[in-house]
């Protein structure tokens, strides 16, 4: 059909199934972001600890007798630990416009006056910021391991850390997850992409200075589920079967990380709306 | 009044007289069944009530909303969307049931907001495509439809500027493009031509009453602007202050059967007005110094002339008119 046939005509074409139009956000929203050089230049910048730890594992296969390179839990938990920064960056730099530029420009009566609903909508915005939170968490993680059983050349490594996998996958999740739907809410509070950055970079490390300011007056590290990146660090701790580095019970911590999420979830309902009712 | 037995249609009128009291007019038109039918529909803002006891049916066709600015149209429309939960009442859009279908009965509709709607950092040919997507079109066939819609709405030649240059016309125009790209069964529009300039609105005016008339959408247009409603619509739904005070095709409403006479008189003409109004004549004084008086076929300008003798008024202009929209407007919310 001619494209420029001018005439309105009827369509009698494929009409896909609810429930995808998630995808769409979601592929749109990854497509638009990697147009920009200067994120994929971020994207590089934050593999670089991963060539790093390639590095070192191809090392420690190459020359068993450098103990001090070999490969271990505390290893994987302090390259997750590392990439912390560039979650922090990528999560302020994607995420902080996801809903924001939609609010600004009334793009939110477009989108749910379609077939999608508003858990669709989030749905699809969480999966852009997850994306891209994995792919400098768990995907250069997970390749670590896979690295260090194809120079070793045995599954032994894989054998005697078992719970390795695991604990990657959940830590990498938990640290998406809590990043991304922070992050989502906050999007969701304001029309400007810029003072949503501000409110999450202010949330993250003034909640880590209150509890830094604790911890030099009383000496105790039990409220470092008042820190998100304390929260963060104390669960990633138990997870790899590490003394954890805060006296906080984990029972507390993951309550906080609960916590964040579930009042997250409940900020994005309330405000995910086609109306916007000022009362 | 249940849904399924409406082969009907209601003309809600409210003589001056007796303001409230209403005047049926049932004619009948057993073939079209509502595409979208209200039941005692009641929305509010918190407590400021934005629509009371709603009982409205659209038929197929164009229908226009009508009614002044803050009367509930764009409520109308965001709770038959699912965006406002009614207090009560029930709503149904081609036949589904709003709370039930939503999802289903978006699929069939396109909407075209009030307010500039878009998504940031895109062309228009993308956001197109992405919203018939979003519709559920195959990735080529929305980008095809995207095409054609936007020529069609005469964005042929800027379909790859970013949407966010656009004028207020041509975002206006957008907005129909992304309401139809997935060939919806019905299209609310909601003040298409606001901030449009003459030819412009001359122009989506055309492009709606096409839509209607010879590509067969059904469509909602709510608009404040009678001139709007009459070019593109044949049925009408007025509301006023969240009420529906008239409803019903535009000729009945206007009352073909009777005259019209714009009149204007030497003296006191608001006293003349409330005699003409309480001998039974519908009258409108308008914002200049003429009235328009309504007048049975068979009476004619020679009741007008016995009324202004007997009341000792010089008639000093007297001249045929049609019934207009604005006619039925004034008598429905009770303008004078």
């Amino acid at each position: 059909m001619p494209i420029h046939d001018q005439t309105y005509r009827r369509y009698a074409g494929r009409r896909e199934q609810g429930g995808r139009a998630w995808m769409v956000v979601a592929v749109n929203g990854i497509r638009t972001i990697i147009k920009k050089r200067l994120f994929l230049g971020l994207l590089l910048l934050a593999w670089i600890p991963f060539v790093v730890g390639a590095v070192m594992v191809y090392l420690n296969a190459s020359f068993p007798q450098f103990t001090l390179l070999s490969m271990t839990g505390q290893r994987f938990r302090d390259f997750l630990g590392t990439q912390d920064f560039f979650v922090f960056v990528i999560t302020v730099w994607v995420g902080a416009g996801l809903i924001a530029n939609d609010k600004r420009a009334n793009a939110l009566q477009v989108y749910l006056s379609k077939p999608l609903t508003r858990t669709e909508y989030i749905m699809g915005k969480l999966v852009i910021l997850a994306a891209f939170l994995l792919l400098v968490t768990w995907v250069p993680a997970v390749l670590l391991l896979v690295l260090q059983v194809a120079f070793s050349g045995s599954f032994s490594f894989l054998r005697q850390n078992l719970y390795l996998f695991p604990a990657v996958t959940v830590f990498s999740f938990l640290q998406v997850l809590l990043a991304a739907f922070t992050m989502l809410a906050l999007s969701s509070l304001s029309k400007s992409s810029r003072y949503v950055a501000v409110l999450y970079a202010g949330a993250y490390w003034f909640s880590h200075a209150v509890f830094g300011v604790i911890y030099a007056i009383t000496g105790s590290t039990k409220l470092s589920w008042l820190s998100l990146p304390g929260t963060l660090n104390q669960i990633g701790d138990l997870i790899f079967r590490l003394p954890p580095r805060y006296s906080t019970h984990a029972v507390v911590s993951l309550l906080a990380v609960a916590v964040v999420i579930g009042v997250s979830i409940w900020v994005l309902e309330r405000r995910v709306r086609g109306v916007e009712v000022v009362s | 009044m249940g849904f399924e037995t409406t082969g009907r249609l209601e003309a809600v009128t409210r003589t001056k007289r007796n303001p409230f009291s209403y005047l049926l007019i049932k004619m009948a038109d057993p073939v079209s069944s509502p595409v979208v039918a209200l039941e005692s529909v009641s929305v509010a803002y918190g407590k400021n009530a934005a629509l009371r006891d709603v009982t409205a049916a659209f038929e197929g066709g164009a229908t226009g909303l009508l009614g002044p600015n803050g009367a509930g149209k764009s409520t109308l429309l965001k709770s038959l969307l699912g965006f406002l939960v009614p207090t009560s009442g029930r709503m149904t859009v081609l036949g589904l049931d709003v709370v039930h279908s939503a999802l289903e009965i978006r699929s069939r509709i396109g909407y075209m907001p009030e307010t500039d709607g878009h998504i940031p950092g895109m062309n228009a040919v993308s956001f197109v495509a992405y919203c018939g997507q979003l519709a559920g079109l195959p990735a080529s066939d929305a980008m095809q439809r995207a095409h054609e819609v936007l020529y069609y709405v005469g964005l042929g030649e800027a379909r790859y500027r970013n949407v966010e240059t656009y004028s207020t016309g041509m975002k206006q125009r957008i907005k129909l493009a992304q309401a139809l790209v997935h060939d919806p069964d019905l299209l609310f529009l909601d003040e298409p031509t606001n901030g449009m300039d003459p030819k412009g609105r001359d122009e989506m005016l055309d492009l709606i009453r096409d839509l209607a008339h010879e590509k067969q959408i059904n469509l909602i247009l709510s608009s404040h602007l009678l001139p709007d409603v009459e070019f593109t619509c044949d049925r009408v739904v007025v509301l006023d202050k969240g009420a529906v005070v008239a409803q019903g095709p535009i000729d009945a409403l206007k009352g073909s059967r009777r005259q019209v006479f714009e009149l204007r008189v030497k003296g006191d003409r608001h006293a003349f007005a409330a005699t003409l109004v309480a001998a039974g004549f519908e009258c409108h004084e308008t914002d200049e110094d003429v009235m328009r008086v309504f007048v049975e076929a068979k009476e004619g300008a020679r009741a007008l002339f016995a009324m202004a003798d007997r009341e000792k008024v010089q008639v000093r202009h007297l001249r045929p008119s049609v019934p207009t929209l604005e006619d039925v407007f004034a008598k429905a919310i009770g303008e004078r």
